[in-house]
Parts: C-alpha cells; sequence; structure tokens
C-alpha cells in the first residue's frame, strides 16, 4: 500500500464533490443544472474537456431525465453520478423510486436549497428530507472535508448493499464556500474503491431478463422487505468502510452520530449538516462558560442510526434537537425521528425542537447560546415550554 | 393449448417463490412472459363464436395485451394466459362474435 500523503486544495463544497466524483473514478454522469449544484457539473465537465476524467457526460433536459439517465446507466454495470437542488430533487422524485427498487448504488450530491415559493437559493433540509422515503440513504455533511470523503465513502457503502445514497451539503455555506479540503492520491483511491461489480449482467444476451419488472401482490412484498434488510445491513457497512477509511486516511466515520463533548454533558445539541460546525464552536465557549453541554451530528440520516442515538440519549438530561427543516402538519423531521427512535427505550430526556435557519437565514454562536439558556431554564424546571420553538420568528 | 407462443411456452415454467430467501436481490428477471401468467385478473372471459366471426381481425389488432392470435384457419382465438377480462374486443367485434361470459374459477 502506498504512503498516504494528501493533497490539500482550496476548493469549495461543489469542487469537492466534482473532484470526489473524479477521484471514485465515475462512468456515467447525467445531470441538469441548477442553482446552487450548477458548479459540480461544470467542473465535471472541465474535467472532461482537459482529459482528466474518462465520464460519460450525458446533458439532459430535465432532472427527472437526469436520474432515469444514471438508472440506464447503473442498470447496465456503470458507476453513475448526478448532482442537484430543492425542485430538481423533487423533480427526480419519481425517479428515486426507480433507482432504489432496482438496488441500483448510484450516487448524488444534493445542495441543500430551500423549497419555493417564496423562490429562495438558501440552504434549508427540507428538499432532502423530503425524500427520506424514496430507499435512498442520505449522508449529511458539516465541511467541504466530508462532502469529499462522504462521496468516496457513498460509493462504497452503496455498492456493497446495492442501496443507492445521496450526499447532502448546504446551499452556499458549503457549496461555494472556499475551504482547505485534504484529497486523496488516486491509486490510493482505488485501492479503497475498486471497479464496481454490478450485482446483475444486463450485457449478457445468453440469458436475457427484465429489470423492474411487475410484480403481483404474490410479490411485491418480499422485494420491499429486502431493500429493508438492505438498509439494516447498510448500517453495519457503513461503521465499517468508515472505520476503513480512518484507518486508511486518518479522518475515522466508523459512528453514524459523530459526538463532541458530550460524555459529561447535561444536555445536547443534536443536529445535522453545516450548522454543527457553529454549534460546536458555541459548545467550546459554552463550557468555559459553565455550561455542561456536547454536540452530536447525525452524519447518516439513512439509514437512521437508532442505536447510536440511544447511547446518547441514556446519558444527558435534554436534547435540542437543531432542525434546518419542517414538516408541516407536524414539526422539525430530525427531532420527530428522534423522538419516535426514543420512545421504546428507557432513555427519555426532555427534548425540545428549534426549528432554526431556514431558507439560508444565519445561525451564530449566539444563536446556540440562547438555545443553551432556555434549555438549562427547562431542565432545571423539568418541563417544556413549548416543544417546538420558531427560534428566529420576528415577534 | 392453443397459445400464442406455443410448445415454448409450454415449456416455461412458473417461478413460485416460497420464501424470502429465494427472491433475487434486486427486482430483475422475476421471469419472462412465458412463464409469467398475467390472465388470472379477470372477472368476464371472451368467448368467440366461429359461426359469426367473419375475419376482419378488429378484435386481434385492438386487443391491448394483446392476448389474441391468428389461428392457422384464419379464425381468430384469445389466450387466456394473458386476457385481462377487459371486453374491447367483445366492444369492438362488428359481427358480435364475441361475447363476455362471467367466469368460473
Amino acid at each position: 500500500m502506498a504512503e498516504y500523503k494528501p493533497i490539500k486544495k482550496v476548493v469549495s463544497g461543489n469542487y469537492a464533490a466534482a473532484y470526489a466524483a473524479k477521484d471514485a473514478r465515475v462512468q456515467v454522469v447525467a445531470a441538469y443544472p441548477i442553482t446552487p449544484q450548477t458548479s459540480i457539473i461544470e467542473k465535471i465537465a472541465e474535467f472532461i474537456a482537459d482529459g482528466e476524467a474518462n465520464i460519460q457526460y450525458v446533458p439532459v433536459e430535465s432532472e427527472h431525465s437526469a436520474m432515469a439517465a444514471c438508472i440506464g446507466a447503473s442498470a447496465a454495470g456503470a458507476r453513475a453520478f448526478t448532482a442537484t437542488s430543492a425542485q430538481g430533487l423533487a423533480l427526480m422524485h419519481e425517479m428515486l423510486h426507480w433507482a432504489s427498487g432496482a438496488r441500483l448504488p448510484i450516487v448524488m450530491v444534493d445542495v441543500n436549497r430551500a423549497m419555493a415559493p417564496p423562490w429562495s437559493v438558501w440552504d434549508d433540509q427540507t428538499d432532502s428530507l423530503a425524500q427520506r422515503d424514496t430507499g435512498w440513504m442520505q449522508f449529511y455533511a458539516e465541511n467541504n472535508q466530508e462532502v469529499y470523503d462522504g462521496v468516496l465513502m457513498a460509493f462504497k457503502v452503496a455498492e456493497t448493499v446495492n442501496v443507492p445514497a445521496m450526499v447532502i451539503e448546504s446551499a452556499f455555506i458549503l457549496s461555494h464556500t472556499y475551504d482547505v479540503v485534504e484529497m486523496i492520491p488516486q491509486e490510493l483511491v482505488d485501492e479503497f474503491l475498486p471497479p464496481r461489480e454490478p450485482l446483475y449482467d444486463l450485457a449478457n444476451f445468453e440469458k436475457p431478463f427484465s429489470v423492474g419488472a411487475l410484480a403481483t401482490p404474490a410479490d411485491y412484498y418480499e422485494f420491499r422487505y429486502k431493500l429493508a434488510k438492505a438498509h439494516e445491513e447498510a448500517k453495519k457497512v457503513i461503521r465499517e468502510v468508515g472505520r476503513e477509511f480512518g484507518e486508511r486516511f486518518g479522518r475515522d466515520y466508523s459512528r453514524m452520530i459523530e459526538t463532541y463533548r458530550t460524555d459529561d454533558a447535561d444536555f445536547v445539541f443534536l443536529g445535522m449538516g453545516s450548522l454543527m460546525g457553529t454549534v460546536k464552536q458555541a459548545v467550546d465557549l459554552l463550557r468555559e462558560e459553565g455550561y455542561r453541554v456536547g454536540a452530536a451530528k447525525v452524519l447518516w440520516f439513512r439509514p437512521f442510526p437508532g442505536e447510536e442515538l440511544y447511547e446518547l440519549a441514556k446519558g444527558v438530561e435534554g436534547i435540542a434537537v437543531l432542525d434546518r427543516n419542517f414538516s408541516f402538519g407536524q414539526e422539525g423531521i430530525l427531532f420527530n425521528e428522534a423522538k419516535g427512535v426514543l420512545y421504546n427505550t428507557k432513555a427519555r430526556p426532555l427534548m425540545k425542537n428549534y426549528i432554526v435557519g431556514l431558507g439560508g437565514r444565519d445561525f451564530t454562536v449566539s444563536d446556540v447560546r440562547k438555545i443553551a439558556e432556555n434549555m438549562k431554564a427547562i431542565i432545571e424546571k423539568g418541563e417544556l415550554d413549548v416543544e417546538v420553538d420558531w427560534y428566529h420568528l420576528k415577534r | 393449448m392453443n397459445t400464442l407462443f406455443g410448445e415454448k411456452k409450454a415449456e416455461a415454467k412458473k417461478l413460485v417463490f416460497t420464501s424470502v430467501d429465494q427472491y433475487p436481490e434486486a427486482p430483475v428477471s422475476l421471469d419472462t412472459t412465458l412463464s409469467n401468467f398475467t390472465g388470472d385478473w379477470r372477472t368476464f372471459i371472451p368467448v368467440i363464436n366461429e359461426e359469426k366471426c367473419v375475419k376482419c381481425y378488429i378484435c386481434w389488432k385492438f386487443c391491448p395485451e394483446p392476448a389474441i392470435y391468428i389461428k392457422p384457419d384464419g379464425y381468430v382465438a384469445v389466450d387466456y394466459d394473458y386476457c385481462k377480462g377487459c371486453g374491447i374486443c367483445a366492444n369492438e367485434c362488428p359481427a358480435k362474435a364475441i361475447t363476455m361470459e362471467k367466469e368460473e374459477k
């Protein structure tokens, strides 16, 4: 094994995604440009034009077609990649089911962007979380490094369990902000991520078969069970692949929930994506001020890391769930999921939902401090003031 | 049995899975149409009266499956392994040679 010397580049989150796709040796990219995803596919087109990557680029007329082309390519055995945002992801929705149902390990980067109207191009997790039930795995990146690492790991996990995966980054906060990213030399990526071995060979003309064929009520149910089991299996694979990634490249992803200073914490902030960088910084400051707080970042939202959340919940008195998303008629989506997982366990800390940062609203360290003060007060009192707090609301 | 695929279809065995482990990982190749029969969906069954049939083949042309085929003698017949009993053939037949009858199962 060659010695690992990272290649440091200053890149945007979107370029980190494009470099990762190139280093993963994707064979087919089909995509349609949409803000703020556009520079991912522009960069890939540049790689192809400069002869740096041997990729078949399929320009399509919509995101629905982009996913359809990826499905065709993946069914034929290729490593396929695409990227999108918000309305584009929504337009793909129907095709996302075809990809996961046919067990095709496509990897997509979704640049989290608020759903319109009102028209918005800024950060909001509702677009990807609305695809929660499509059978895709979801990895939420906190920074540009995690975008790069996430794409490489997503391919390995996806191709092991034959389930497609999304790697999700924040609009502008990551997609267009430059940061140092440690990239991995090509030969080491190749060792980590060997060529894909497809589940079936569509090019075998001796034994023709159909893909995604009809299943009557006598058979459909079993295929759904198989996909459900694949997601269960994926939890194990994610931890193994994350551990291997850590051993090879020094950044450990063996846990699906990353914990930060949670060991002796009275309460923790639970959230996903870029806002957790702010939270970690705030935790350091709050610790200096005497607050015993920690941060827990859900890296993989699907499959959902219920076991790790339970372990976390056992040791704390409260969990402040920060949702940059909302499920109308109910509450924040991560809050909803986290509460659901803990219902049948003995760990029942006070849980409060803070709706933050929708549509790119700034979420800062001082916001975290205010939330910490509020959490401390409700824990001391032993009961919630409100369950769902629209934190930024102009009152 | 008269069928669209003749002997080939008779040879094909319908795959029946009795436990989840027997299923392929991905829903591919459940089977070909040679053995994946879809004719058990119907309630009414078309019955052809050759005495009235004028061999116009409008039923053959309109059948959406297509489950109607032309026999060597020029008359039409229905492949009941695929006929879903929609009744379009009976509706379109100008000679009223096709009647839809309640199927006894």
